[in-house]
């Protein structure tokens, strides 16, 4: 069989190649510069975070997938199995850190301005007040043990916003396939530790001044269509 | 109801009783925050225990104070509602319990590898204390999220185990039999202030600080019918 040159696409932001019908991911880039951020979160915290965290999660996700590839073609289910932990984990890093960058957004591209639009819209509607959402948000993300995520996320049958929790880095569509993730907050320890230490909730209260509200509204038309 | 309050020191928790209800407080490191440089800063070292294990405390004593609300009221929804946060800030307040008394100082033993009869049950179980130590870490750093890495004493078939539990689950929660002989914190806020993301090198360092000596007369005491071959 031919070796089949390796294309090179970005899909979903999800920046991938094809060779021989293995996909493998890479990492994508960031929209602003490490630094961007600051003084809500370090450009240690993102450099560390994009070039270490996110790059070992599409790293051993090839990996698990390469692995999966051959497992399938030998129809060694056991080993098929036992793959699904490292791809659910090492996936779902790949998946929740690639919505993550696009849900920040440096102050002067309009970090942490108020959803307009039909999200604005929902939110008033669902939760009472932008405030309350972020209180709810910062609640369930304080109280989370351990590691894990928190979403604003909008179940698409039921056409209603949710404020839902993940463990390690299970991603959204974990806790129902409907749906679909609109912002996370990663609050794994390694996210504000260097800057914030033990004290998460000053990491939450702060990352509200970074948070891509545009973004998040553009997914919510999208998917309310 | 006369208020009764009585000061007491059991196992390394300390605790007095109120009106029934224990509370617990912070028991004294064994060692100065420095003492175990270079291989785990002192800032880490005060963080972890004055910060981290203080607020498990903190929010253990709350949820045991609201338990006990609860359970004089009867209160069935609330009791069990309670069950998360006190198996999270309780395992929390026991394991780092534990890990203080894993460490030492150099100076004071840290390091030294294992004698008697628990260097010889490694060497037994594990072929040697490098495989275990292998062991120990590919475990450590395999583990997905937060949690800790064990070796653990089954008591009831007198044989040794390296473990992992979750976020702050104690090691009992894998089998009442299990008796921690030390255990390494692996959850971020135990390292990445010094060693960022690089668990691997944690691990790799620790063993220089491991206090062998605390875990072999634990798995004396534990172990009451010992005979060598």
């Amino acid at each position: 069989m031919a070796l089949r040159s390796v294309l090179s696409r970005k899909g979903l932001g999800l920046g991938f190649a094809q060779l021989r019908g293995l996909q493998t991911f890479s990492l994508p880039d960031l929209p602003y510069a490490y630094g961007a951020l600051e003084p809500a979160i370090s450009g240690e915290i993102m450099q560390l975070h994009h070039q270490k965290h996110h790059q070992a999660y599409i790293t051993n996700y090839n990996k698990a997938l390469e692995q999966l590839q051959d497992a399938v073609a030998k129809g060694d289910s056991a080993a098929v199995v036992k793959l699904q932990s490292a791809i659910k984990f090492n996936g779902g890093g790949h998946i929740n850190h690639s919505i993550f960058w696009k849900n920040l957004t440096p102050v002067h591209e309009g970090g942490g301005e108020p959803p307009k639009g039909s999200l604005g819209w929902a939110i008033d509607t669902h939760f009472g007040s932008l405030e309350t959402l972020v209180q709810k948000i910062n609640s369930e993300a304080a109280a989370l043990q351990g590691s894990g995520w928190v979403w604003l996320g909008l179940d698409k049958e039921l056409k209603k916003l949710v404020v839902e929790t993940t463990a390690n880095q299970d991603p959204l569509v974990t806790k129902g396939p409907n749906l679909v993730p609109l912002l996370g907050i990663d609050v794994w320890e390694h996210a504000y530790y260097l800057q914030y230490k033990n004290v998460r909730p000053d990491y939450l209260k702060n990352i509200w001044k970074v948070i891509n509200w545009h973004y998040a509204n553009e997914v919510y038309e999208k998917e309310s269509e | 109801m006369a208020l009764r309050i009585v000061s007491r020191k059991a196992q390394g928790l300390g605790f007095r009783h109120v009106r029934g209800l224990q509370s617990f407080s912070l028991p004294d490191l064994p060692y100065d925050y420095g003492a175990l440089e270079p291989v785990i800063s002192a800032e880490i070292m005060q963080l972890h225990h004055q910060k981290h294990h203080q607020t498990y405390i903190s929010n253990y004593n709350k949820a045991l104070e609201q338990l006990h609300h609860a359970l004089s009221k009867a209160d069935s929804p609330t009791i069990v509602g309670l069950q998360s946060a006190i198996k999270f800030n309780g395992g929390g307040h026991i394991n780092h319990s534990i890990f203080w008394k894993n460490l030492a100082p150099i100076s004071e033993g840290g390091g030294e590898p294992p004698k008697a009869s628990l260097g010889w049950a490694i060497d037994n179980q594990f072929g040697s204390l490098e495989a275990l130590i292998q062991k120990v870490n590919a475990e450590g750093a395999a583990l997905q999220g937060s949690g800790w890495v064990w070796l653990a004493l089954d008591k009831e078939q007198q044989k040794l185990s390296v473990e992992t539990t979750a976020n702050q689950d104690p090691l009992v929660t894998k089998g009442s039999a299990w008796v921690p002989l030390f255990g390494i914190d692996v959850w971020e806020h135990a390292y990445y202030l010094q060693y960022k993301n690089v668990k691997a090198d944690y691990l790799k360092n620790i063993w220089k600080v491991i206090n062998w000596k605390y875990a072999s007369e634990v798995y004396e005491k534990e172990s009451p019918c010992l005979e060598r071959q």
